[in-house]
């Protein structure tokens, strides 16, 4: 029998914002314990909510960019459980009248097309604070810093049908909160954080019974735990059982998924209006300034790499999968003025840096000016594309730019025919057998000839220089 | 009636609210006259008058986003009944 995944997201995005949205506490990462939970975070009797500016602009900078209806009007709301993370027994979110309403973001497909995921809502809400259970004996510790910390809550349509698609939808949302500058992003520190709804049906059918999985704190961990949680489904359901709905925690160290016992009241929130907090308003010169403020969004971006730039659709997606790599992409092709050695040099070369030493693109220790410096050097023929490796390689250990690698790394091209001739003639001289294979028509051999001649010379020899010369040379 | 002793049980449970079992017909009994109560304004007609979420005729008035709290948790943790390493100490929660 045929399965077909149902996957929705809920996505809370942490507002890139100086002071919490309510109080004007900061929330700053890191500090220590409670030093940053004031009288309105630790849910004091007599104090009130005021709403920060800032995070109402930025839900709205965020609901423009997919397109979503902004509500003119919109209310908060109480949700009302009793957790000791959360003082005041009620979290402050909204609920009816939400501030962005029915938007949609457009994925691209592993087989190129793009599908249109719809995006439910987006609302603003505060965060509870943290409970540490592990270091008291029989009790639990609370940190209230995070406490009240803004968040946007963004609620998907069930669009999705594989995990890759849930990852494809949750990378182009992070990258797109990121690019507007509302959200940084960090899914260890718990900026971005992604509870995945799931269930199984026969094609056509009605939705089945789902399961929302909690505590996804990266892009493999979603990818892993869907695919775990819908073997389990339908395992379950083959063999007689039934889904229940529930909340379950995946576990990355043993790779699947367990149920959250104990939480069977806690779907009773009985929410009402805040009547703390008066309706927020949003104006068409709000929508208008909102709409001033938003950067060039990814996909109109790529759009202009291909149609501008002259780069490949493929190559336009890995550019500007994140706003960093986009900048750092342009101001080396503005740098080095070759848009298309600048692409493959940021996504080769480079790239490959980054993921040896696991670090992101802006603490990269080559700047986007060194690397168009090197560039400029294969482009007047200083260096070969080979040498350029071990120039790329000595700037990011902190030897200087790329001249001085260049210098002391004696790694320039040599273009000078005597030179390259004698090296050439010694490894002709050496190798007879295979001169002989070459002449009796095996062309392939060519190659080992230029990879023989390279790596005498070190990778200083120009290769055009080499290429010509050999083929002169081998015709004997 | 329109509270059941059920529904008082369960939103005492919800509310955290601890009442003695013998009270819940006498709960249910004058939840229910309050309710009933407000049900007659389910008889006013209110097509065209707009949900009200604050009886005041005014919206939000927003705040810049600026740290203005400085750090007082000796002051705050003092009246706190439990306190070890600047955390607040609360009787074991997790399940």
């Amino acid at each position: 029998m045929e399965w077909e995944t149902v996957i929705g997201l809920e996505i809370h995005a942490q507002l890139s914002t100086n002071s919490k949205i309510f109080s004007g506490s900061s929330i700053a990462y890191g500090a220590e314990p409670n030093t940053q939970a004031s009288l309105v975070d630790l849910g004091m009797p007599g104090v009130l909510p005021v709403l920060n500016k800032q995070a109402v602009k930025m839900a709205l900078r965020f609901g423009l960019a997919i397109e979503a209806e902004i509500a003119p009007r919109s209310v908060f709301a109480r949700k009302n459980y009793f957790y000791p993370d959360l003082p005041k027994g009620y979290q402050i979110s909204q609920f009816e009248l939400p501030i962005v309403g029915l938007g949609h973001l457009d994925i691209t497909l592993e087989n190129g097309e793009t599908k249109r995921i719809g995006i439910t809502r987006a609302h603003l809400e505060e965060d509870a604070g943290k409970s540490l259970h592990e270091d008291f004996d029989g009790q639990t510790g609370i940190d209230l810093n995070r406490a009240g910390t803004p968040l946007l809550e963004i609620v998907s349509e069930p669009d999705m049908r594989s995990a890759k698609e849930a990852v494809a939808y949750v990378k182009k949302l992070h990258a797109l909160v990121r690019y507007l500058g509302v959200c940084d992003g960090n899914m260890q520190e718990g900026s971005f954080r992604c509870d995945v709804n799931v269930s199984v049906r026969h094609p056509g059918d009605e939705f089945g019974t789902r399961a929302e999985i909690k505590n996804l704190n990266s892009f493999r961990f979603i990818e892993r735990a869907v695919k775990y949680e819908v073997e389990r489904q339908i395992d379950l359901i083959e063999s007689g059982g039934k889904v229940v709905q529930e909340t379950r925690l995946y576990d990355p160290d043993r790779d699947e998924t367990r149920s959250m016992r104990g939480k069977e009241d806690s779907n009773d929130y009985r929410y009402f209006p805040d009547p703390d907090l008066l309706p927020v308003e949003i104006t068409p010169q709000d929508l208008e300034e909102a709409r001033a403020s938003l950067p060039e969004l990814p996909e109109a971006r790529k759009q202009r790499f291909i149609s501008e730039l002259g780069l490949s659709a493929e190559q336009a997606g890995d550019l500007t999968d994140s706003r960093e790599v986009a900048d750092y992409f342009e101001a080396v092709a503005a740098g080095c003025g070759d848009t298309k050695l600048a692409a493959n040099w940021v996504m080769g070369g480079l790239s490959a840096l980054l993921n040896k030493h696991e670090t992101e693109i802006s603490a990269a220790p080559v700047t986007a000016e060194m690397l168009a410096g090197m560039l400029k050097r294969i482009l007047d023929k200083t260096i070969s594309a080979t040498a350029a490796k071990d120039v790329l390689e000595g700037m990011w250990a902190g030897e200087g730019d790329a001249d001085a690698v260049i210098a002391a790394r004696g790694l320039k091209q040599v273009t000078d025919t005597g030179a390259i001739e004698a090296i050439v003639d010694e490894i002709i001289a050496k190798n007879p057998a295979q001169v002989e294979e070459y002449r009796s028509g095996k062309e392939k051999v060519f190659g080992f000839f230029v990879g023989q001649t390279m790596r005498a010379s070190k990778g200083k020899a120009d290769p055009a220089l080499v290429n010509e010369l050999l083929k002169e040379k081998l015709k004997g | 009636m329109s509270v059941s002793e059920d529904e008082v049980r369960k939103v005492s449970h919800l509310a955290q609210l601890a009442i003695l079992d013998e009270n819940v017909p006498v709960y249910a009994q004058k939840l229910s006259g309050i309710l009933d109560m407000v049900d007659q304004l389910n008889a006013v007609d209110t097509s065209g008058v707009e949900p009200l979420a604050n009886p005041l005729d005014s919206v939000q008035r927003l705040r810049e986003d600026v740290v203005t709290e400085t750090n007082q948790r000796d002051k705050y943790q003092a009246i706190a009944p439990e306190v070890e390493q600047g955390l607040y100490l609360v009787p074991k929660v997790i399940e």
